[in-house]
């Protein structure tokens, strides 16, 4: 689904990021840990074409992202809080990202009756605009909105940092049922290897911007981040 | 511990956002600043002179309208002046005693360019007057006074900002007054000219606003200190949220989606409802020209241009940075660029032709008046609104509208410098008229402005698509300028 070739990413002379190959299959979920700087989010930006690459490319579904703007009627994504329209109430938002996807208002009606639980009470017909809430519940929001229209890609950006315990929890369950579906490619990023071995088959470790680790999620998968990760 | 604080003030000064960035914007401001100080430094010496000119006594004359003087610089404070809160957050867990926090945030007001531009006037009129023989002793006195009385503006803006209806009130109150005083009702100026004339007629009495001031400054620096805190002085006023679905707007497809969302942005943000006040304000600003017979009739279109156009300069100019603090969720989303761009567009036409309807009070003045307003606007719509939206792909300032607090001093000063941004927009009309006038008539003139404006409309589609195409070059710098928040 997404194929990485020679991608590179400098700034004034420091490279951030450099991977020279990476293939990502549809279907799978894909999780991207490393540290601080590790180019985890420079990795999804370039993904996204929200920054351009020095060298390389991304094709994703065989288009390449930075010349042809197709891939984005199948891609959701959530980065950061930068991604919420603040004056919005969490209903607008919602039908906001579904009209533009070209879905109705049921269908959107319909995806957020199934994340009820998810919202936990605290998010719909609260009477708030989206600048108001919580860290947390602005997460809640930006993430159930990647889901709005079936996208065949997701892209997450440490969705697990800022929710409270039991939300991870319901969050991880989202997540496995994505993976779970052969349509859709997950990709999330995280600084907690716990969450991302439970909810992903493949894990790439990033290091400076250069993949360290690549490898299939079994049983010794998190003994073996956590010796790499260890000082 | 001042020490500290100016240090942090001079940081923050050299390294806002407004300050680094552009050069030529700087120098359009500082253009801008010296215009204004001219004006005010030259009506400080002219007044004098003018209205003797015009056989009026004019010591009197000034103390007859500083009543309106101070009611409008009040309203414009409340308008644009910023309250000291926003950094003020960090200080209060280091070892900083509260009352010199407040103390500090306090004086800083006091520096404000709205409290000097004053003196710009005030000090050369009564150099003036001294050298035409007033009294010095009283003179100086009467000067306290007055400054005085513009530091309560400031003590008075700073209290009274969190209350947001309170600007239509002044505006109501100086409304009612004038027109009383037009149709010779009722003259408040025969109460408040003694007022300010007994300044200088009787020693002490300027003593009077000096003691308001201290009060006003002791009550201002309790009730700041007591709402030091974070949920209370310091908290963002949250709105209750009403969500509104406008499902009418649902016809026009995508074109409907994006006006729904820009209505609500406008709706919903403190900085962007400022627009709108604007606009109606442009509205008036053609009653300096028409009927006035001291400016040339060139300006005539200038005016009609501008009467119109308050929307398209003062919303139109920020097209992208208003989207500033989503623009990534915007860049990710299946948006056809053209169906943005046009959703502004309509924004601009939709305001440009309600405006030009409610000018419809110009007809006062004539008919010829009215049509150069509507000329005005059709060359805004044709002309002027593919203009602001081409700059706008060069606009790379982050506009942030949650900043609710209203403690954003440099970014509203922003808006005038955007209005200096349009004056470009308006030389070449300008040059068409005075074309039409040098060969012919005014018609001629306006028959070449509207011309200029139709050509514009008819070439709407290969503009957009220039625009388009600027967009999409600057899209990867306008992303990241727009990351670089304050």
């Amino acid at each position: 689904m997404i194929q990485v070739n020679q991608l590179s990413k400098k700034y004034n002379g420091t490279t951030v990021l450099n991977i020279s190959n990476l293939e990502i299959p549809k279907g799978q979920s894909f999780g991207l840990v490393g540290n601080n700087g590790a180019g985890k989010t420079t990795f999804f930006s370039l993904l996204l074409d929200l920054i351009q690459p020095s060298t390389g490319y991304i094709k994703s579904n065989g288009i390449q992202v930075n010349t042809s703007e197709n891939w984005k009627s199948f891609t959701g994504s959530f980065l950061d809080e930068n991604f919420l329209i603040g004056y919005l109430t969490p209903e607008e938002y919602f039908y906001f990202i579904g009209d533009l996807r070209n879905q109705n208002k049921a269908d959107v009606d319909a995806l957020l009756t199934k994340h009820e639980e998810f919202f936990n009470g605290e998010i719909l017909k609260n009477k708030k605009y989206l600048r108001d809430l919580s860290k947390g519940n602005q997460k809640k929001v930006g993430i159930i909105a990647t889901l709005i229209g079936n996208p065949e890609v997701v892209i997450l950006d440490e969705p697990f940092a800022n929710l409270d315990p039991t939300t991870v929890s319901r969050l991880k369950k989202i997540i496995k049922e994505l993976a779970d579906n052969p349509n859709v490619t997950v990709l999330v990023s995280s600084h907690d290897l716990q969450h991302t071995v439970e909810v992903c088959d493949r894990i790439v470790a990033l290091n400076k911007g250069e993949i360290v680790k690549d490898i299939q999620t079994s049983k010794e998968t998190l003994q073996e981040l956590e010796l790499f990760f260890a000082v | 511990m001042i020490k500290k604080f100016i240090y942090l003030e001079w940081k923050a000064f050299i390294r806002s956002a407004s300050f680094g960035k552009n050069l030529a914007m700087k120098i359009l401001i500082g253009f801008f600043m010296i215009y204004f100080s001219l004006i005010f430094i030259g009506m400080g010496v002219g007044a004098f002179y003018a209205l003797k000119e015009m056989k009026l006594e004019p010591f009197v004359t000034v103390n007859k309208f500083l009543v309106y003087y101070f009611l409008l610089d009040l309203i414009i404070r409340l308008l644009l002046q910023s309250i000291p809160v926003l950094n003020i957050k960090p200080l209060l867990v280091l070892p900083f005693k509260k009352p010199t926090i407040v103390h500090f945030s306090l004086g800083k007001t006091a520096l404000s360019f709205f409290n000097w531009i004053h003196a710009l006037f005030f000090i050369p009129f009564s150099v003036v007057l001294i050298l035409n023989g007033y009294d010095v002793v009283g003179i100086v006195f009467w000067h306290l006074g007055i400054i005085a009385l513009v530091y309560i503006n400031n003590f008075l803006n700073i209290i009274l900002s969190n209350i947001d209806k309170l600007f239509a009130v002044f505006v109501m109150l100086i409304l009612v007054f004038a027109s009383a005083q037009y149709y010779k009702l009722f003259d408040v100026t025969v109460f408040t000219t003694p007022f300010f004339q007994n300044f200088y007629d009787i020693e002490g009495v300027f003593l009077i606003p000096i003691l308001i001031l201290i009060g006003l400054y002791v009550f201002t620096f309790k009730y700041f200190k007591k709402n030091l805190y974070l949920d209370e002085g310091l908290s963002v006023k949250q709105d209750e949220a009403s969500t509104e679905n406008l499902t009418w707007l649902n016809q026009f497809g995508t074109l409907g989606t994006f006006l729904k969302n820009d209505i609500k942005l406008i709706k919903r943000n403190k900085r962007s409802k400022t627009t709108i006040v604007m606009s109606v304000i442009f509205l008036f600003y053609g009653l300096i020209f028409f009927g006035n017979s001291h400016q040339p009739a060139m300006m005539h279109i200038f005016a009609g241009i501008f009467v119109s156009g308050g929307f398209l300069f003062v919303f139109g100019q920020f097209v992208p940075s208003w989207d500033s603090s989503y623009y990534q969720l915007m860049m990710t989303q299946n948006i056809p660029y053209r169906g943005y761009i046009t959703s502004k567009w309509w924004l601009i036409v939709i305001a440009t032709f309600v405006s030009t309807i409610l000018a419809s009070f110009y007809l006062f003045y004539g008919w010829e008046v009215y049509l150069t307003i509507v000329v005005g606007a059709i060359y805004n719509i044709g002309v002027n609104s593919h203009l602001v939206l081409l700059g706008g792909a060069f606009t790379k300032t982050p506009i942030d509208l949650s900043n609710a607090g209203g403690a954003f001093g440099d970014k509203k000063a922003f808006n005038a410098s955007a209005m200096l941004l349009s004056l470009p927009k308006i030389l070449l009309p300008l040059g068409l008229y005075a074309l039409g006038m040098y060969f012919g008539n005014k018609m001629i003139g306006l028959a070449l402005v509207a011309g200029a404006g139709v050509i514009g409309f008819v070439f709407k589609e290969k503009v957009f698509s220039l625009i388009e195409k600027r967009y999409k070059i600057e899209k990867y710098s306008t992303i990241s300028a727009y990351k670089q928040k304050n």
